[in-house]
């Protein structure tokens, strides 16, 4: 229970606890103690990490992602076109083979300035609430938003031009996001329109490749060179409340990637590729306060961590589902 | 520590908080700039789809995601831009380009509506109240003129589609594969789907009298209870006599008739603002 109110509290924008060695079990403190007395062990991860560097691998499970992200919003496209109603609507909205899915977040927007709700949005609206409860919450961002994936591309961008020196990272209070999230469910209520919705990139790509392009996009691309040139992913980690949304949801989900202790060398290769690098704080040196613990609801289970750790600390965990995953 | 710009540490989080204030304070300013064409007044002239609620409840129950869009047998139903402030990805109709002639039958985009920003609760179009059809250039009506029509009606490059049950019961065809030739041009009350249906309903009526000596029962609503529109006599200046359009109370301002008017631009348009101003989305 601790661990999930922390982890709530991490997602909210708070700094991730550090637990004092003295309050650890012991067994834990002695795994700290020796983590570094296997030289050997460590000089061949040294190793690998350089072959690695050297012989670029394709990141398997990023591609494979990224294949169902497209494949998601293109079944959007083709159910259209071809008029086959197997999945009609948008990500805002929509109907799977005659089932009602409502986005949380755009949901929860209608529900505050409309004040008013149909059977059919409370329907949708549960349907999408256990199904991403299962699916790991945050995974609708990495794993089905239009918008994650062209952030995804602008970030590769963003770090071939900030290793060349002409673009900066401004770091920003990722508690921003709750101050979001709070203002546009306020805006809701106090003015009765769903005013996140006119900005949400996500709404306005999903519509974009629906129905076709529009003016809407230059906002998009705006945020983009935000990103490019001003802070890494800005947008996902420090503004967009459909994010945070889906993280109260995958805070106690059974869907989670696991972190043992005992597998952990410390290079820091998951914190380099993450887009929520807070939540790996764990895997930093000292600081996990158990032999085996569940990454925190900010995770968007992207998985590039699992790929990026070499030595198999990070690996995925279904709860109830053992060691079948 | 001081590494940036020679910074302490303290002036660094105080600088990072006020960065974070001006991302919020940014990205929601942004955003409320999408009050705009609301203020503007500019929303309220669009014509919205069948069962729309009245304007503000309209946006703040629409959840944009185009699926009474993606169920429109005729393409009526249009998403808008970014142009629209709030009212981005909700529907309209651009009725000259494309009317909504009820050609679907049940009202399509009301059952695909999951919100309720299509009011449940309508099943006819006789029910429907998107609008009221206006006769703005009477001069210009080719009724008023005396004259027939011949040809298509609007053109051989228009694009719009209406559904013509003599031809074909269940599929719309361009307007512009079904030329027209009118003694006096009355396209506006004849392609009129309340002054078609009104006139189904008394054939239906009539063959169930006749053949099973029944009286048809019907759910309220099911036939339109009110004329829409009619051609009536009126007498000019120079004293000849001449036919005019008259938008009657069965109006529900679909806006075939502003679609159909050969001319240009049309004699007749749909005027959505004043009779959604305190709609609930659907004739009492």
């Amino acid at each position: 229970m601790s661990g999930i109110l922390e982890s709530l509290r991490v997602l909210l924008g708070g700094d991730p606890k550090r637990v004092p060695k003295k309050e650890m079990p012991d067994e834990v403190r002695e795994l700290h103690a020796h983590k570094f007395s296997d030289k050997e062990r460590i000089e061949a991860i040294r190793i690998e990490l350089a072959h690695k560097e050297q012989h670029k691998m394709p990141e398997k499970k990023r591609r494979l992602r990224w294949a169902v992200l497209i494949a998601v919003n293109l079944l959007f496209v083709v159910s259209y076109y071809l008029d086959i109603q197997l999945l009609e609507g948008a990500l805002t909205a929509s109907r799977f083979m005659g089932f009602h899915m409502a986005d949380l977040n755009s949901a929860l927007q209608v529900m505050l300035a409309f004040k008013h709700v149909v059977i059919n949005l409370l329907i949708g609206t549960a349907t999408v609430f256990v199904l991403w409860w299962l699916l790991g919450g945050r995974t609708f961002c990495s794993w089905v938003c239009p918008y994650h994936l062209v952030a995804e591309w602008a970030e590769m961008l963003h770090e071939k031009l900030r290793a060349k020196g002409w673009a900066m990272d401004i770091q920003f209070d990722r508690r921003s996001r709750t101050w979001l999230w709070i203002l546009f469910a306020v805006l809701a209520f106090a003015t009765g329109y769903t005013v996140y919705e006119t900005i949400s990139p996500t709404g306005i790509l999903s519509r974009a490749l629906i129905y076709g392009p529009g003016v809407a996009l230059v906002w998009v691309g705006l945020i983009l060179l935000f990103e490019i040139f001003f802070s890494r992913r800005a947008w996902c980690r420090y503004a967009c409340p459909i994010g945070l949304t889906y993280g109260l949801v995958g805070a106690t989900s059974p869907f989670t990637v696991h972190y043992k202790l005992e597998n952990c060398y410390h290079e820091g290769e998951c914190r380099k590729v993450c887009l929520v690098p807070h939540v790996l704080d764990l895997t930093i040196k000292g600081r996990a306060p158990a032999l085996e613990l569940d990454v925190g609801a900010d995770c968007t289970r992207c998985l590039r961590c699992v790929d990026a750790c070499p030595t198999g600390a990070l690996t995925i965990k279904y709860k109830g589902l053992g060691g079948l995953v | 520590m001081t590494k940036k710009r020679g910074m302490t540490p303290q002036q660094r989080a105080r600088r990072k908080f006020l960065n974070s204030i001006a991302l919020a304070a940014g990205v929601t300013g942004v955003s409320l700039m999408g009050f705009v064409p609301v203020a503007a007044k500019k929303l309220n002239e669009r014509l919205r789809p069948p069962g729309a609620l009245n304007e503000d409840e309209f946006l703040a129950a629409c959840i944009k995601c185009g699926q009474c869009v993606q169920v429109c047998p005729v393409e009526a139903i249009k998403l808008a831009d970014l142009t629209d402030g709030f009212g981005v990805g909700v529907p309209h109709i651009e009725a000259r380009d494309q009317a909504c002639d009820f050609s679907c039958d049940g009202l399509q985009c009301v059952l695909a509506c999951p919100t309720g920003a299509l009011i449940h609760e309508i099943a006819f179009p006789s029910q429907v109240d998107m609008g009221i059809a206006k006769v703005v250039a009477p001069a210009k009506c080719l009724a008023v003129q005396g004259k027939g029509f011949k040809g298509q009606a609007r053109g051989p490059d228009f694009k719009g589609k209406l559904r013509y049950a003599e031809i074909d019961r269940w599929n719309p065809i361009q307007v512009a594969d079904h030329p027209y030739d009118l003694e006096l041009c009355d396209l506006c009350v004849r392609q009129c789907p309340i002054e078609i249906q009104i006139i189904d309903c008394a054939k239906d009526d009539e063959k169930k009298r006749e053949q099973l000596g029944l009286v048809a029962k019907r759910q309220p609503g099911e036939c339109p209870p009110k004329h829409a529109i009619e051609l009536r006599p009126i007498e000019s200046s120079d004293g000849t006599k001449r036919m005019q359009p008259v938008i009657l109370e069965g109006c529900v301002g679909c806006g075939v008739c502003e679609m159909i008017c050969p001319v240009e631009p049309s004699v007749i348009v749909i005027d959505p603002t004043e009779s959604r101003e305190k709609s609930r989305g659907m004739r009492a």
